[in-house]
């Protein structure tokens, strides 16, 4: 029968209609809020959806996975007596493995010792040029640079964030990936006590064998 | 663990074949022959003739500077098999000349236009040698080693400027814009009336025949695009019309272009491997494969066992959401605006779901590193990846199959309008879907697999008749395939470490060259990259599929009426981002 085909298609539509419906209908009966609440996201984004698929953003936001990556931050840890501890110790490695090259950094010598200071006199990226692709946060040595969950960053001007605007408290860190936190946690806790193991083997043998000169280096 | 396949050379000896103007290219870690130039025509014959390499993959152009260019060519089989690369080496003076070879493959059209844009290798016997990503104005040829980019700031990254005295400055406040840029003599925008433009009306009235029957008649020269909702965007395509017949087409590119292949220059190898998301912004996953295959034979790493799973599994996936994108977006062209391509979007948002659980991002993955991924599906995801190819995209498909396929309206506008036929197709180089759907079942993943392929159950999916419901009816052929592929791949998946290579920001690649190709959903996604042993590759070169089926399409419209042509130019499933690069 000639339009068999199209009343075939005309029945998927009205089916997808429906079922907007009936699934709105069975949540009312069962007593929960499809729209507006986080559950009714996480159904509406699962592969037991029906119906309606959409989320109305603003009101309504996709659930981000852990792992999801906007821009970069710069991570530091509150001390007790309210001074911030800042992790990234300038070590250049970020600002090498940038494929838009647009991380700054200015390090300072320790005018006594001439030494660098592991700490960044100034701290510069331009998030317009950022390309959100990870290496920075990927390939940092002391978890000190991390990507952020926040995309609503739209602006009228250019945006170069300075240290001041990239600072975010490893509690924010924590809040926003939980498990990666727990997880660099574990392997400092265990690098620390390996240290400090390693250090008491150390003094141990020393004070075993106190006429030994010290070994020298080996290249 | 599989380690990279050797560099794929076939078992010709075209050196033997013609001793005296053929020799081994016996550099380290090259692969081929060079030809002499002189002889290229009949070289070039007699490797498509005797010894059957019908597919011409692959055009492009190294400068070695400061004394020699080459142009490199990638001949394959349809029938399968490694592939042959014969090269074309040239003193480096300007204007540099080469045969070209458009009687024998007229698919290097565009290739060969593109090398002259980029490289100024010129190429003897080509009808129509204009610019074609670059503008008509436009001074000296990006690619070489000595031209430099309007913000230029030192050869290669990472730039020196940036740590540890890394005073931020806007490039355009240090660099002002016009500095590093040559124009022509004398150049005046207010007065400079585009050449090009002339050209490329001229190029079109070479296939007008005026006065026919007697009666003087004007042909209508339109111009669709660059901004028109059916180019997928910024295409144009301008032709002249006899009614509503197109009776000569050319199509203009270039409006995206951003000389990707400049930057990856610059970059080092792993800068480049987020850049490669961009090409074709919907298989990101993908684009990442043939890359990380290509440094991978040039570093002679192995891949983890369980990367390479997951890397089918990613792969698949994208395809599977691409096709779905395809089919929408064909629907829209067709006139059947929003409701199929919402519902194609939906199992794509899934898709996506799974890719920013694994990756950080839904669009721009960034996932494969040399020698595996970068993170490990978690079991949460994995059971997703589960729901998804079990529970959710079969039945999808099928809805979608049962909504479209029998539609009487679809067919009237789709069955029995022919695209391309086989032969046509291959000498084209047209790869992908559309050459399925034109009855050749050539199929990198069968015919020269890469990474695990080899290991799966599957079928290639081929149709004959070559029409447009034929190359719409492929897509669903594929996303089964896909989805038995990815059945396969969750099934085997083993534990185990997901990279081969200790994480590193610098890799150390060694001198060579190597040409890593996939089949991504659009067709050969082919990645060109030579090493001289610094941290930057010294030519990066992406052949991409979209700029290549473009090709042809001069060849396919030419003959049809004007609202076919929409649906044949989405047939082609073109990404502007990769075409134009």
């Amino acid at each position: 029968m000639y339009g068999k085909g199209i009343l075939k298609g005309l029945g998927v539509t009205w089916k997808r209609f429906w079922d907007t419906y009936t699934e709105d209908i069975a949540w009312v009966l069962r007593g929960k809020k499809r729209y507006y609440t986080e559950e009714g996201v996480q159904h509406r984004s699962s592969k037991d959806q029906k119906g309606i698929f959409t989320v109305q953003y603003p009101e309504e936001k996709l659930i981000q996975p852990e792992e999801s990556r906007f821009l970069p931050f710069l991570v530091y840890n509150k001390l007790p007596d309210g001074k911030r501890e800042i992790l990234c110790t300038s070590c250049g490695i970020c600002p090498k493995v940038c494929p838009p090259q647009c991380i700054w950094i200015v390090r300072s010598n320790d005018p006594v010792t001439g030494r660098p200071i592991p700490e960044p006199t100034e701290f510069y990226i331009d998030m317009d040029l950022c390309m959100n692709c990870g290496y920075c946060a990927e390939y940092c040595p002391f978890d000190a640079i991390k990507m952020d969950h926040d995309f609503e960053v739209s602006s009228y001007g250019r945006n170069v964030y300075d240290m001041e605007k990239l600072l975010k408290s490893s509690e924010y860190y924590k809040s926003i990936r939980p498990l990666n936190y727990e997880r660099e946690e574990a392997a400092r806790i265990t690098e620390a006590e390996a240290k400090k193991a390693k250090e008491a083997a150390r003094a141990a043998a020393q004070a075993a064998k106190p006429a030994n000169p010290p070994a020298a280096p080996t290249a | 663990m599989t380690m990279p396949a050797p560099a794929s050379t076939a078992t010709v000896d075209l050196a033997a074949r013609f001793p005296d103007v053929v020799q081994l290219d016996a550099r380290p870690d090259y692969t081929g022959f060079i030809v002499e130039k002189d002889s290229l025509l009949e070289v070039a014959a007699a490797i498509r003739d005797e010894f059957g390499f019908d597919l011409l993959s692959s055009v492009t152009g190294v400068d070695y500077a400061p004394d020699k260019m080459e142009v490199v060519y990638h001949a394959y089989r349809t029938s399968g098999g490694p592939g042959l690369a014969f090269k074309v080496q040239i003193p480096r003076i300007d204007p540099v000349e080469v045969p070209s070879l458009i009687h024998l493959w007229p698919g290097v059209d565009l290739q060969e236009r593109e090398v002259w844009d980029l490289l100024g290798i010129k190429f003897s016997g080509h009808p129509d040698l204009r610019r074609i990503l670059m503008w008509e104005g436009f001074e000296g040829h990006p690619l070489r080693k000595d031209w430099k980019e309007g913000f230029y700031e030192e050869d290669v990254k990472p730039f020196k400027s940036r740590w540890p005295q890394g005073k931020f400055a806007m490039a355009e406040d240090l660099n002002p814009f016009g500095d590093n840029l040559t124009f022509p003599k004398n150049f005046d925008p207010e007065k400079w009336i585009p050449e090009g433009e002339a050209l490329l009306y001229g190029a079109l009235a070479r296939y007008t025949v005026e006065n026919e029957d007697g009666i003087s008649s004007d042909r209508i020269v339109i111009n669709m695009g660059p901004h028109h909702p059916s180019t997928h965007g910024v295409f144009r395509a301008v032709m002249t019309l006899e009614g509503e017949t197109i009776k000569g087409l050319k199509p203009v590119l270039g409006y995206l272009h951003r000389n990707h292949e400049k930057i990856g220059e610059r970059n080092t190898f792993l800068q480049n491997m987020p850049y490669t998301d961009r090409l074709d912004y919907f298989n990101s996953m993908t684009n990442n494969f043939g890359y990380a295959l290509a440094v991978e034979k040039l570093m002679k790493i192995p891949v983890a066992e369980r990367a390479d799973y997951i890397r089918v599994i990613v792969s698949e996936l994208s395809r599977i959401q691409n096709h779905l994108v395809f089919i929408g977006t064909l629907l829209n062209d067709l006139g059947a605006m929003y409701t199929p391509s919402l519902y194609a979007y939906e199992e794509r948002e899934l898709v996506l779901d799974v890719f920013e659980a694994i990756s950080g991002s839904r669009m721009m993955c960034n996932y494969y590193r040399f020698g595996g991924v970068v993170r490990d599906i978690p079991d949460d995801v994995m059971q997703k990846i589960k729901d998804l190819v079990y529970e959710r995209i079969p039945p999808k498909t099928d809805e979608l199959d049962r909504m479209l396929s029998e539609n009487e309206v679809l067919l009237a506008r789709m069955r029995g309008i022919r695209m391309i036929n086989a032969e046509d197709a291959v000498a084209y180089s047209i790869t992908g879907p559309v050459l399925r759907a034109a009855g050749v079942p050539y199929d990198i993943r069968r015919a020269d697999p890469y990474g695990i392929y080899d290991r799966f159950d599957f079928d290639v999916a081929v149709r004959y008749n070559g029409d447009l419901m034929d190359n719409y009816l492929i897509r669903i052929d594929e996303i089964r395939q896909s989805l038995r592929i990815l059945d396969q791949a969750i099934r085997q998946i083993p534990q185990g470490p997901i990279n081969s290579q200790k994480p590193a920001y610098q890799v150390r690649v060694p001198a060579g060259e190597a040409y890593g190709r996939i089949e991504s959903p659009k067709g050969e996604l082919g990645f060109y990259v030579l090493s001289n042993g610094k941290p930057n590759p010294w030519r990066y070169h992406v052949r991409a599929p979209s700029f290549v089926n473009v090709t042809a399409l001069e060849k396919i419209s030419v003959g049809t009426k004007i609202a076919d042509f929409v649906v044949l130019l989405a047939m082609f499933d073109m990404v502007m981002g990769e075409c134009d690069r």
